[in-house]
C-alpha cells in the first residue's frame, strides 16, 4: 500500500561510517511514539552520492534533501515535517554559491549535471528487497534475452551500443564477448572483477552495495550471451557491506528462480558464486585475480592467451569489471541507439566517477562522456574550499597522472584522456589545489606500487623501488638534474618491459608530472626547496625576532629542544637541530615563526 | 567454530582456499593463522604445505603472528592523506603506544595501514574490525577506542 511519504535514509559505507544508522534508530522510534508508522515509509537505500554531507536524507514526494543528520534533529524532522508538513529549513542542502534553500533535490548543482543511468536505482531503492528492484524495470532485460533474444542478438546489440569496459582500459564489451562465445569448449565462465582497489575509488563499492540485483542480472546476460553456466564476483575483503548486500540479492534471485536451474522456465541454467580477496591491488589485474578464484597467489601471467580464449581453469572466460555489467541492463532496455546517443564519438553512455580530495562536493557522481573536467569539479563538485587555485586533477589512481589546470576544458573520454598522459581509469577523480606538492604525489603513488607489486617480473619489482629511491632522494633535498632523465628513462624501460598492467602504468604518475610540474621537481633539486611547502625535510622554520614575544610557546613544544631564548625576549632557532615538524608553527600565537 | 567447523562449509576444491583461510583467521583467537591452521587447511585440501604458506604469506589481510582482538586498519590513500589520516595515525600511535604492525599492551588492539577503504567522501577513515569510521579527528578516535575498550 502507498504510504503518505516516503523517507530514504543513505545506506551507503559513507554515510554508515558517519553514523545513519544512530539516526535511523532514532527517527523509527520517533515514527513509533507518534503512531505514525502506517503513514510513513523508513527505507535504507544505497549511496546517494553526496557522502562528505552525510548522513542525508530525502523525503518524497517533496523531495526535501536533508544533510548531516544527527539522532536529536529525528524529533523535530517528525514534528514540524512528517506531521505539519514544514520541512525543517535549517538542516536541509544549501547550495553554496547561492545560500538559498534548495528543497528539491533535483535543484541542487550537484545533481543538475548529472545523468544517472548504472546509479539510477543508488540511492532510490531498498537494496536488500528484489521486489523494489524489480518494481523498478528490475530483470526486465534478462527476461527479454532468454524469451526474444538469441545470444548472438544480444552481442550484436552490445557492440552496436559501443559500451566499453569500465575498468579502465576501454576495451569495446561486444567484442570481448564476441571472442569468448566463438571460443572453443563446453565450459565456459563469465567473472565481475569488484576488486577496485585504486585509492580514491569508490565507484564498485557503491553499486554492489546500492544495487547488487544490477550487478547479478549484468552477469547473468553475460552468461547466456556467451554460453557460460557458471560465474564468480570477485569482491575485495575491505568492502564487508558489500559483500553482504551481494550474498544476500544472490540468495533472493536463487529463491525467485532468477539464478540456478531452468531460469525463468526458459530452460537456461546459470549460477554465481562470490570470492573474497584478501588485500592484494594487484588482483584487480584480469589474470591475477583469475588465479586468485582459483585459491592461488595472485600472480599475473603473460597474455596472450587473452581470458577469452583461456582464462579461469583455462577454460574461455569473459570478465568485465562492476560498472561494466550494471550498464547492461540499460541498453537491453533501451536499445543499443539509445546508449550510444550519449557520450561521444569513441566513448559512449556515461561514467561514474568517486569525486574526492579538495573539492566542496565529494561523493560519487554519474555524468555523461564528454563532459569537461570543469563542469565535474566546478558545477557538480562545487569548486575548491576556500577559494584555492586548482592545480591538478588526478585520474586512474596509481596506472593514472595528473592533468593541470590549464586541460580542464578537455572533454572526458577514453582517448582524451590518454593523449593527456593519463587513463580514464576505474573513475577515481581527486582534485589537488595550489597546497598540493606534486612531487610527494608522484612518490606516494609510486610507494604503493612498490608495496603492491607482486615481485615476479624483474622491471616492476627493481625498477620501481629504484625510482622510488630517487624520488626520495629528490624530496629530501639531494636530487640532482640527471635524476630527472634518470626517472624518464626507467619510466620508458619499465612501461615497456613489465609483464602486466600494475608495473606498465606504474611509472605514468612520474612522467605525467615531470611533463606538466617539471619545474616543481627543479626547485626541489635547484633551490632545495619545496614551493608548496609539503616535503618536510625541505622547510625551513624561522622565527621572526620583531614578532616574536618570548611567550615560550614554541620552546616548549619542541620536541627535539631546538628553540631557546629568555622569557619575554625573542627566541631563535637551531637549523642544525630542527627537525621541521612544525610543532613551533602550529603552537605560536603571534605569527612570528616564518615557514619557508 | 572449530576448525571442522570451517572445513564442512567448503568442498574440497583448491579454490576454496583463500576463504577457508579468511573462515580460520576470523576463527581464531588471536586474530592470525597459526602453523597449526595451514597445516589443517594443507590436509584438508591435499595441497602441500609450502603452498598454502605461500598463498597465506601474499595476502596482506592474513596474519602469521598472533594480533590484538582488534585490527585497526588506518586508510593510507591519497583522498584521505589530503585530509589528515597522518595526524589521526599519530593519535592512534600515541594512544595505544605501538607503531603500525604493533599489538598494544592489552593485546586489545593492532594497528595496521590499509589501502582505501572507499569512503574517500569522509576522509579521513579507519576500519575498526568491519565497522568503518569517517571524518575522524584525534578526539573522535579517542572516542572511538575508548567506546570499544568499554565494550568489551
Amino acid at each position: 500500500m502507498k504510504k503518505r511519504l516516503d523517507v530514504l535514509i543513505c545506506g551507503g559505507a559513507a554515510c554508515i561510517a558517519s553514523h545513519s544508522h544512530d539516526f535511523k534508530a532514532r527517527l523509527i522510534e520517533v515514527v513509533k511514539e507518534k503512531d505514525l508508522e502506517e503513514e510513513i515509509n523508513i527505507i535504507e537505500t544505497g549511496c546517494m552520492g553526496p557522502c562528505e554531507l552525510g548522513p542525508v536524507m530525502v523525503v518524497y514526494p517533496d523531495g526535501a534533501f536533508y544533510i548531516r543528520l544527527k539522532p536529536e534533529h529525528a524529533e523535530r524532522i517528525v514534528e514540524e515535517h512528517f506531521l505539519k508538513g514544514r520541512p525543517v529549513e535549517e538542516w536541509l542542502w544549501q547550495a553554496p554559491e547561492a545560500r538559498k534553500i534548495v528543497e528539491e533535490k533535483r535543484q541542487v548543482p550537484f545533481f543538475e549535471k548529472q545523468l544517472k543511468v548504472v546509479l539510477k536505482n543508488c540511492g532510490r531503492i531498498d537494496p536488500e528487497n528484489l521486489n523494489e528492484y524489480i518494481g523498478h524495470d528490475g530483470y526486465q532485460a534478462l527476461g527479454r534475452c532468454l524469451t526474444e533474444m538469441t545470444p548472438d542478438t544480444v552481442i550484436e546489440t552490445v557492440t552496436a551500443s559501443g559500451l566499453r569496459g569500465r575498468g579502465g582500459a576501454g576495451f569495446p564489451t561486444g567484442l570481448k564477448w564476441k571472442l569468448a562465445r566463438k571460443a572453443e569448449g563446453d565450459v565456459k565462465y563469465v567473472v565481475c572483477n569488484a576488486d577496485e582497489g585504486d585509492p580514491g575509488a569508490f565507484m564498485d563499492r557503491a553499486i554492489l552495495e546500492g544495487d547488487p540485483h544490477s550487478v547479478i542480472e549484468g552477469m547473468t546476460i553475460a552468461g547466456y550471451a556467451v554460453g557460460a553456466a557458471q560465474g564468480f564476483v570477485y569482491v575485495r575483503a575491505e568492502y564487508p557491506l558489500a559483500v553482504k548486500r551481494l550474498r544476500q540479492a544472490l540468495d533472493q534471485a536463487r529463491e525467485a528462480g532468477l539464478l540456478g536451474e531452468n531460469i525463468l522456465e526458459t530452460g537456461f541454467s546459470y549460477d554465481l558464486e562470490i570470492r573474497i580477496g584478501a588485500g592484494a591491488f594487484v588482483c584487480g589485474e584480469e589474470t591475477a585475480l583469475m588465479a586468485s578464484v582459483e585459491g592461488h597467489r595472485g600472480m599475473p601471467r603473460p597474455k596472450p592467451p587473452y581470458p577469452s580464449d583461456s582464462g579461469l581453469w583455462e577454460k574461455p572466460t569473459v570478465i568485465n569489471n562492476v560498472e561494466t555489467y550494471a550498464n547492461l541492463r540499460h541498453i537491453l532496455l533501451n536499445g543499443a541507439d539509445w546508449f550510444a546517443a550519449m557520450g561521444t564519438a569513441k566513448s559512449k553512455g556515461t561514467k561514474v566517477f568517486a569525486l574526492s580530495g579538495n573539492v566542496n562536493n565529494t561523493g560519487l557522481v554519474e555524468v555523461p562522456m564528454g563532459i569537461t573536467l570543469r563542469e565535474i569539479v566546478y558545477e557538480v563538485g562545487g569548486g575548491i574550499p576556500g577559494d584555492k587555485a586548482l592545480k591538478a586533477v588526478q585520474t586512474g589512481g596509481p596506472s593514472g597522472g595528473c592533468i593541470p589546470a590549464e586541460y580542464l576544458d578537455t572533454p572526458i573520454d577514453y582517448e582524451s584522456l590518454a593523449e593527456l598522459g593519463s587513463i580514464m581509469g576505474s573513475g577515481g577523480l581527486i582534485v589537488l589545489d595550489e597546497n598540493t606538492c606534486m612531487v610527494n604525489m608522484a612518490k606516494f603513488f609510486l610507494e604503493f606500487c612498490v608495496e603492491e607489486s607482486c615481485g615476479q617480473c624483474s622491471p616492476c619489482r627493481i625498477g620501481l623501488k629504484q625510482m622510488l629511491m630517487v624520488l626520495e632522494r629528490i624530496t629530501r633535498g639531494e636530487g640532482t638534474m640527471e635524476d630527472l632523465d634518470d626517472l624518464e628513462r626507467m619510466s620508458h624501460t619499465i612501461k615497456a618491459t613489465s609483464l602486466c598492467g600494475l608495473g606498465q602504468s606504474a611509472p605514468n604518475p612520474v612522467l605525467s608530472t615531470l611533463k606538466y610540474f617539471r619545474e616543481e621537481y627543479e626547485a626541489h633539486i635547484r633551490e632545495r626547496r619545496c614551493p608548496a611547502l609539503v616535503c618536510t625535510d625541505l622547510i625551513t622554520y624561522t622565527i621572526t625576532a620583531d614578532a616574536c614575544v618570548g611567550c615560550t610557546a614554541c620552546a616548549r613544544k619542541c620536541p627535539v629542544d631546538a628553540i631557546s631564548g629568555e622569557v619575554k625576549k625573542p627566541h631563535v632557532i637551531d637549523q642544525d637541530v630542527c627537525i621541521h615538524c612544525g610543532s613551533c608553527f602550529d603552537a605560536c600565537k603571534f605569527n612570528a615563526i616564518e615557514r619557508r | 567454530m572449530t576448525r571442522r567447523d570451517v572445513f564442512e562449509r567448503y568442498s574440497k576444491t583448491g579454490d576454496n582456499l583463500i576463504s577457508i583461510l579468511h573462515d580460520l583467521q576470523n576463527e581464531n583467537e588471536w586474530n592470525y593463522l597459526s602453523k597449526e591452521d595451514l597445516q589443517a587447511a594443507a590436509d584438508y585440501l591435499e595441497l602441500p604445505y609450502s603452498f598454502v604458506h605461500g598463498v597465506a604469506t601474499f595476502y596482506t589481510m592474513f596474519s602469521l603472528k598472533p594480533r590484538g582482538r582488534h585490527i585497526v586498519r588506518v586508510c593510507q590513500s591519497p583522498p584521505c592523506q589530503l585530509m589528515g589520516a597522518t595526524t589521526v595515525s599519530d593519535e592512534l600511535k600515541k594512544l595505544l603506544n605501538v607503531d603500525f604492525g604493533q599489538t598494544s599492551a592489552d593485546q586489545m588492539f593492532t594497528l595496521e595501514m590499509t589501502s582505501c577503504l572507499g569512503v574517500c567522501g569522509v576522509a579521513p577513515a579507519m576500519m575498526v574490525d568491519d565497522d568503518v569510521y569517517g571524518n575522524l579527528t584525534p578526539k573522535r578516535v579517542n572516542e572511538i577506542i575508548g567506546e570499544i575498550r568499554r565494550e568489551s
